[in-house]
């Protein structure tokens, strides 16, 4: 019993990656883009289970919040904004495939020498509970001194998201501020980008057009009875 | 448990795929695609090695590197959809007036 549930994880990983892996090839090998995205949700879905495993909680709901569900729905909205259609004999792939497929290649094999099985074994005897516990204090009073209070330091277990926040608004304090402003500047950014120029009988439809000439006429209205 | 050898070969692989995509699509949304999957890998080794280490430091990086790629996909959808209100395409071959 003890070597099934230790073996869990390991079919769930073997389980799990392969779908990872196909449907990251399927969202290159799919004509349509809608298609394309859709598969690249179950990855990015995959990918967050395989995170669970490796006790990254926060992360993997980080990532579900994110990408399955911001990215992807940006994504989403832009296909079917250009509803750019493949003709049929339309070719997808670059004239240069053959030579896209051998680079993949060879950066996949030189990736997997790197590898060395074996060489990785877990630094701490348990990650999970390094990874989970967030030490805490809080302030009591002394038993037998008034007016004094003393720190009693414990260890909060099995909150990873606690962990990741106090690394986050301590450790990471300044990169983190600069990552809000960098989303922010990205948002702005998009936006400008984006925007469309109207063109001249759109412009007339605007709330603001509307209300500028409401008003324009009401003041020809008074100086005319003037 | 899968022991971090294996999670890095399953990152190498979805890396290499990505990297396929990028070259080999002409659809400049797949191609954004690819990209978003090369991060992905990324941020698998990140944890993977979080866990190794059992430091927090790999978990935190990986959220900025989320936090980058949902800014990157903004930009870049926002572009995309100009360059195909402009040229009414969204081919990667046909976009050449800088004749990259």
């Amino acid at each position: 019993m003890d070597g099934l549930t230790g073996n869990i994880p390991l079919l769930v990983f073997m389980v799990i990656g392969t779908i990872a892996v196909a449907s990251s090839i399927l969202v290159v090998a799919m004509r349509n883009p809608v298609h394309s995205a859709l598969f690249l949700l179950l990855t990015f879905l995959c990918v967050a289970v395989l995170f669970v495993i490796k006790a990254a909680e926060f992360v993997a709901a980080v990532q579900v919040l994110v990408y399955a569900g911001g990215v992807m729905v940006l994504f989403l909205f832009v296909v079917m904004l250009i509803n750019y259609r493949h003709l049929p004999e339309e070719r997808v792939t670059s004239p240069v495939w053959l030579g896209g497929i051998g680079v993949g290649a060879a950066v996949f094999i030189l990736m997997v020498a790197l590898v060395r099985p074996g060489v990785y074994h877990d630094q701490v005897a348990d990650p999970v509970k390094k990874l989970t516990t967030v030490r805490q204090f809080r302030m009591e009073p002394h038993a037998t001194k008034p007016n004094v209070v003393r720190k009693i330091w414990t260890n909060q277990e099995n909150r990873n998201a606690e962990a990741v926040g106090m690394a986050l608004y301590t450790d990471y304090l300044v990169p983190f501020e600069v990552a809000s402003l960098f989303l922010l500047v990205a948002m702005i950014g998009a936006i400008v980008i984006g925007k469309r120029e109207l063109s001249a009988e759109e412009e007339e439809a605007t709330p603001n057009f509307i209300l500028e000439r409401a008003e324009v006429e009401k003041e020809v209205k008074e100086a005319v009875s003037a | 448990m899968p022991d971090t050898a294996a999670y890095l070969m399953l990152s190498a692989t979805l890396f290499a795929v990505g990297l396929v995509g990028v070259i080999v699509r002409r659809n400049m949304i797949t191609v954004l695609m690819c990209i978003e999957l090369m991060l992905n890998a990324v941020n698998i080794n990140l944890v993977a090695f979080s866990y190794r280490l059992a430091s927090l430091e790999g978990q935190v990086f990986t959220i900025f590197v989320i936090c980058i790629a949902a800014g990157e996909a903004a930009v870049g959808l926002a572009i995309i959809i100009q360059l195909y209100r402009l040229r009414n395409t969204v081919n990667v071959d046909e976009v050449r007036t800088l004749h990259g």
